[in-house]
């Protein structure tokens, strides 16, 4: 059966097993209809020319979580970020580890989307919030059926959070093959501040598809700093789907590494609903052998004064293929626009390609807009000067590319994050120098 | 210290040294003047390694050891040092973080521990202090909008903390006001020993007024034509170069 029928006809046996809310019965409701109606997206549509799903598609993933499957912490830590304090919300296979988590409820709820679809104590929360900023587009509403569990945290009102949140997701291989659907919600009340770091790490070979969503209001004053870490092996792939809706004033920042797994595509989009709004997206993409990761941007500008930077670098080496789409939309109303996006990339091999595309939909006359786009090599003058100082052609490379992608390291508030991608970066260099620059 | 033996060397195809050789003892200071295009820039880059360049024929042998095998980094592990006539911009890495980088990887391949990040601070600012530059200099991306002057400065500096045995100053006085020109001199002659050995690429006399070269070479589409002592750098001052041209012709 293909999965997109498997997946249909699973939706009742589905829906009879957990007991929510009739307000998010009528939504999942819906939403499956629109997935049967649109089903998973193919190379026809615009938006997906260069990223194609069909292998992905065609293995037999198993489609509800697993339970029972246990892993120890030492097995797992160096998935973590665990040279600091944080809450950790963690799930195997689809189903909450209460062992390797820790939440809180203290002034701010770090805990589970299953318990706040199904408990009155959150129903107001997820009434004024759930699935209201999430698109309606095939994989979006194929979630939104399937949404059951995922992280749920709310900071009120004039909250700093005391310590980072990560969200872990692993799949352990149980399954010959394992679709996994996490719904987060993020809500982020006046004042408040919150760091979150994000990372899907598949501990087996055996095929994973993950299509995650995740939902982020920030509310006026608001400040958000989202870390995406995408280091995971060949046969995982992931479809992010991740929805910003922010009031006045506020300040979201969302950093993707992309550092590998078979096919990664982020749907990052970003709506202003303010005056005096600031939205970050920076990424950094290192990729090699077969590997694809494809970022499909959105930032909608709909008031005066805004503001928002893009910053994406990329490094492709062998047969790996990127793709960068940046929309950017501004209102009429959204005068004085400052908006700016850039894409940078380097080819280390004549195999690798990248797509980069900036859409700029400007209806306002007052704002400022750039948008550049640049592909290149490394620059063999500079590989000789570096080299005839005594510094080794491998290192000389990396060194050349992390000066390239030191802008987004720099941007990185939480250090223990920033030295860890550092590593994660000279390992995916091969290189034994942690350049601090 | 350095024996270059009959050496050619091609680019795409075209040939620009065409059997040169030269010989450079420990403790001397050997000056190789010529006119535009006569191949010194390309002696100097056959020398440090880059591979664009063909050697088809003869050998480079540094302390005896022919380097022709060599990458680049190891002949400079191995004490080659060029600083280069156009020095290469490199957004985003900063000149001590360059030179950090450099000296480390210089070490490693001796086997050397790195060096402690104290002992490369006092560094530093010893031989920025010799050079005459700012602190803040050294916190600018390497090369990265810096004047002709500074850039040569700063090649001089990177001379200091690396400490070759064998450096080639590639028309390191272009671009240098007098008193910059003093300072650099100043700086080569300060870390010139009896154990290493300097070879000045130059166009003018200007430069070997203050560093004195014990031979002076001329190099004419590509071999060394002429050698003399520091005498012959004044006639070419005086008479330019058609009389040598004249006399290789004749
Ligand atoms: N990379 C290169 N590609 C093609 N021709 C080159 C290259 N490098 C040098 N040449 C040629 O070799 C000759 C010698 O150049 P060069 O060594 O720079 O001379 P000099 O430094 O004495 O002025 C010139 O004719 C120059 O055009
Ligand atoms: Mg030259």
């Amino acid at each position: 059966m293909e999965l997109k029928d498997k997946l249909v006809s699973s939706f009742l046996a589905f829906e009879n097993t957990i007991d929510v809310d009739s307000s998010v019965h009528d939504i999942r409701s819906e939403a499956i209809k629109r997935f049967e109606m649109q089903g998973f997206p193919s190379k026809k549509e615009e938006a997906w020319k260069y990223t194609s799903l069909k292998n992905v598609l065609k293995h037999d993933y198993s489609i509800f979580p697993k339970e029972g499957n246990a892993i120890e912490f030492k097995d797992v830590k160096k998935y973590f970020i665990h040279d600091i304090d944080t809450y950790k919300i963690v799930f195997i296979d689809g189903m909450y580890s209460s062992h390797l988590s820790e939440t809180t409820h203290d002034k701010i709820d770090v805990c589970l989307m299953s318990s706040a679809l199904t408990n009155d104590k959150y129903k107001a929360v997820i009434d004024n919030y759930f699935n209201k900023v999430a698109k309606e587009d095939g994989l979006t509403s194929l979630n939104t059926a399937f949404s059951k569990e995922g992280a749920y945290i709310h900071i009120s009102k004039n909250q700093l959070a005391d310590k980072p949140i990560q969200i872990l997701h692993f799949s352990t291989g149980s399954e010959a093959a394992q679709m996994l659907q996490p719904r987060n919600l993020i809500v982020v009340d006046e004042n408040s501040h919150v760091q979150i770091i994000e990372r899907h790490q598949s501990l087996t070979n055996n095929p994973v598809l993950t299509n995650s969503v995740t939902e982020i209001f920030a509310d006026k004053r608001a400040i958000v700093d989202y870390y995406k870490i995408q280091n995971d092996n060949e046969n995982a792939s992931l479809i992010d789907n991740t929805y910003i809706e922010q009031q006045g004033q506020s300040i979201v920042s969302v950093h993707t590494f992309a550092f590998g797994g078979n096919i990664t595509r982020n749907n990052l989009n970003f709506y202003q609903k303010g005056e005096g709004i600031d939205s970050i997206l920076n990424g950094i993409t290192i990729i090699e052998e077969k590997q694809h990761v494809d970022h499909y941007t959105l930032v909608h500008h709909t008031e005066p004064n805004c503001e928002s930077h893009q910053d994406y670098k990329g490094i492709f080496d062998e047969k790996a293929t990127g793709v960068f789409n940046g929309k950017i939309i501004v209102n009429k109303e959204a005068q004085k626009t400052n908006a700016f996006q850039s894409n940078n990339n380097i080819l280390l091999s004549d195999k690798a390609t990248i797509n980069s595309k900036p859409q700029l939909e400007i209806f306002a006359d007052d704002v400022k807009c750039s948008h550049g786009c640049t592909i290149g090599q490394l620059d063999d003058s500079a590989l000789f000067y570096m080299r005839a100082r005594g510094i080794g052609e491998k290192e000389a490379k990396a060194l050349l590319m992390y000066a390239f992608a030191n802008n987004v390291l720099e941007s990185v508030k939480i250090p223990q994050l920033k030295s860890r991608i550092n590593k994660l970066i000279a390992t995916k260099l091969n290189v034994d120098i942690g350049f601090d620059l | 210290m350095l024996e270059i033996k009959d050496i050619h060397a091609s680019v795409e195809g075209k040939e620009i040294l065409k059997g040169l050789n030269l010989k450079v003892n420990a403790g001397e200071v050997h000056a190789i003047m010529g006119p535009n295009g006569a191949g010194k820039s390309t002696l100097a880059s056959v020398i440090a390694g880059k591979e664009d360049y063909e050697v088809t024929q003869g050998n480079i042998l540094l302390e005896g050891e022919d380097i022709e095998e060599l990458a680049i980094e190891e002949r400079a592990h191995k004490g080659i040092f060029l600083s280069f006539q156009y020095p290469v911009e490199i957004p985003g890495v900063s000149v001590t973080n360059f030179m950090k980088t450099a000296i480390n990887e210089t070490r490693k391949a001796k086997g050397l521990e790195e060096m402690p990040a104290k002992d490369m601070l006092k560094m530093i600012r010893e031989k920025s202090e010799l050079l005459e530059i700012d602190r803040k200099f050294l916190s600018r991306s390497l090369n990265e909008g810096f004047s002709g002057g500074e850039k040569k400065r700063n090649e001089i500096f990177q001379m200091a903390m690396l400490e070759p045995k064998l450096a080639i100053l590639d028309e390191t006085d272009s671009g240098l006001d007098i008193d910059a020109l003093r300072i650099v001199a100043n700086g080569v002659n300060k870390l010139k020993t009896k154990e290493n050995a300097v070879i000045v690429i130059t166009h003018y006399q200007r430069l070997l007024d203050y560093i004195v070269p014990d031979f002076v070479h001329v190099l004419h589409n590509g071999k060394i034509v002429k050698s003399g002592t520091k005498e012959l750098a004044l006639e070419l001052e005086e008479k330019g170069y058609d009389w040598i041209k004249e006399e290789v012709k004749g």
